[in-house]
């Protein structure tokens, strides 16, 4: 059924959290994981000016995603982890949707009305851009 | 280069970088005429080198996609040479800058940038959005409270209507309305126009009006240098962070050198040195901007912009670029590095406050960076030369291993000497040195000083598990100074 899932995530509570869901999702039919972080400019700029190196930045980047890694392979599955850049939202539908992955699993930050308002939900984008069942967990 | 990279270079991204390339020059107007004000130069002087250096960096740059102007980073360490010297001397310092960053990008010295550890990268962004914040202050002085309502307006424009597009700057609509509301309202505030002059002329080709000699060398040399460093530090940290936005690769030496003739053609048509932008390069390729269209459409539309507007600039209150560079400073400022201020090596944070530090009492960013990449060194040293020795009994009352292990070289020898005991009533002792690196000549002078202790105490002394590179060193020094010294 769902074979080609797609987890978004960024080593925050809340993705590891969703990284659980995504293993019951695909534990169905033997579906596999991959993993993907989208990497704004204010991130970018963060990360290069404290890595400095491109190695370092990548190594960093990978280190940031190991929690949500080992829920994964701790279930047994396999993943691949993806960097994106841009803003979130757009990043991330993009490139769900130009690999036609059949479902897509995203942790929810949890905001009030007013930070939706000034933040802006990077879930909502997701579930209403992505072609394929998305699944927002809180 | 190949002219289908050339062709990607340019006209890969033509509907991106020209919409890009337009939002940047929008960006860039206010900006370049509060870096002239901090340097204490007419506004003219910071738009020219906006235009020349921006459409200069697209032609040559190393790093496509990205946006080169007048800087704050730049600005700040002119101020003293324009209050002392004038104008000219500040074009002619310019143009040395230039001189001195092809010569950094002919002999490749972009590669020396990984000499500058990261707190140190950190600490010089950070005091940089504190000069930027402090030389605003100024413009609060005698002001009344229209002047603190004028720049909170600034702000909340600037961080509130992005929620609602993100497709018009955030700055310039924030200028506009400000600028709006003081000439509707007549508002009693000091704008542009009172503090320079701003001409619709496009600028000229002129020779700095300088008297050619030693005297006016030693004068501008000093600056140049600081420029020439300060402005490549900043274009690679950018162009690292552009690399790493768009998941592409840039020529460092390349951009090193285009900086160099970047900044050579400002001074000659009137502008000041600049390098590099963080944030403009990041608004840039945020909107779209990939290729050196980006930079080319940035330049030449500011320019047309100054041309139309150039009457409407000059009425633009001081209070709405005061609150442009407040944000500018803290978007500019690492706040995560103040968040993990804990988190971080205590030597890792003290190089980063000592870089601040230093700048924000000298005022000069090229010092702060000396200061924290010599830090950074002397702790670096301290951290290595922790030498490890371990005394073994071979033979009770005849003879002892020491086991050395570390990085012997000038700065652990004095711990080296002091681990061993030179009184014991023993025959032979034996130096395993299998885990020890000789570093340099005050490694083998210390060899030396330990071997003529024991033979004072007629001990005899041997060496084993020397690595070659160390071998070669001994030998090579060794022999020279048992040659010469004993």
């Amino acid at each position: 059924m769902y074979q080609k899932i797609l987890l978004a995530a960024d080593g925050s509570d809340h993705s590891i959290r969703a990284a659980s869901h995504a293993v019951k999702v695909a534990q169905i039919d033997q579906g596999k994981i991959d993993i993907v972080y989208a990497v704004d400019g204010k991130t970018s700029k963060e990360d290069v000016l404290h890595g400095l190196d491109k190695y370092e930045v990548k190594k960093e980047r990978q280190e940031k995603l190991l929690p949500v890694i080992e829920v994964i392979e701790e279930a047994g599955l396999e993943c691949e982890t993806h960097v994106v850049h841009g803003e979130p939202g757009p990043a991330i539908v993009d490139f769900a949707n130009r690999n036609e992955y059949d479902f897509v699993v995203v942790g929810s930050r949890g905001l009030n009305q007013v930070q939706t308002m000034i933040l802006g939900s990077v879930s909502h984008k997701i579930a209403k851009r992505v072609h394929c069942p998305v699944l927002i967990v809180k | 280069m190949n002219v289908a990279k050339i062709k990607q270079d340019w006209f890969g991204n033509v509907r991106g970088d020209v919409l890009a390339g337009i939002v940047v020059a929008l960006a860039l107007i206010p900006e370049a005429i509060a870096f002239s004000i901090i340097a204490g130069v007419d506004p003219m002087v910071g738009l020219y080198a906006s235009f020349c250096i921006a459409v200069v960096i697209a032609f040559v740059g190393g790093r496509p996609g990205m946006i080169s102007a007048a800087t704050g980073a730049m600005a700040l360490l002119m101020v003293t040479l324009v209050a002392d010297y004038g104008l000219q001397y500040l074009l002619a310092a310019t143009i040395l800058t230039g001189v001195l960053q092809i010569l950094f990008g002919v002999f490749k010295l972009a590669a020396v940038m990984k000499f500058v550890p990261r707190s140190v990268m950190v600490g010089f962004v950070n005091a940089l959005a504190i000069l930027i914040f402090t030389s605003q202050l100024e413009h609060f002085e005698g002001e009344s409270w229209v002047m603190y309502g004028l720049v909170a307006l600034t702000l909340a424009i600037i961080y509130i209507f992005p929620r609602l597009t993100k497709v018009v700057p955030s700055t310039l609509v924030a200028i506009i309305v400000v600028t709006a509301l003081a000439i509707y309202f007549g508002f009693d505030v000091r704008a542009v126009g009172d503090l320079g002059n701003l001409s619709s002329d496009l600028p000229v080709f002129l020779i700095p009006d300088i008297p050619l000699n030693f005297e006016t060398l030693a004068i501008i040399f000093p600056y140049s240098l600081s420029l020439a460093i300060v402005g490549l530090l900043e274009s690679l940290l950018t162009a690292n962070i552009v690399d790493d936005m768009t998941d592409t690769e840039s020529d460092k030496n390349k951009e090193s050198r285009g900086q160099g003739i970047a900044n050579i053609v400002s001074g000659f048509f009137g502008g000041m040195a600049g390098c590099a932008m963080i944030g403009q390069s990041v608004i840039n390729v945020k909107s779209g901007g990939r290729g050196r269209l980006s930079a080319l459409v940035a330049g030449v539309f500011l320019m047309f912009l100054i041309f139309v507007l150039g009457n409407i600039v000059v009425q633009i209150p001081m209070a709405a670029l005061a609150g442009v560079m407040i944000m500018v400073s803290i978007s500019t400022f690492d706040w995560s590095s103040v968040k993990n201020i804990h988190k971080v090596p205590r030597s890792d944070a003290a190089v980063m406050v000592i870089t601040v530090g230093t700048v924000v009492v000298t005022h000069d960013l090229s010092i702060g960076v000396l200061a924290g990449v010599l830090l950074s060194a002397i702790f670096f040293a301290a951290k290595i030369s922790k030498v490890k020795v371990t005394q073994i009994v071979a033979v009770e009352g005849k003879k002892k291993v020491y086991k050395v292990d570390g990085q012997i070289f000038f700065a652990s020898v004095n711990d080296l000497v002091a681990k061993f005991d030179f009184n014991e009533a023993i025959e032979e002792v034996e130096i395993d040195l299998s885990l020890a690196h000789l570093w340099d000549d005050s490694a083998i002078g210390a060899l030396d000083k330990i071997e003529s202790k024991f033979e004072q105490n007629h001990v005899k002394v041997t060496y084993t598990g020397l690595n070659a590179e160390s071998k070669q060193l001994k030998q090579k020094i060794g022999g020279l100074s048992k040659a010469s010294g004993h």
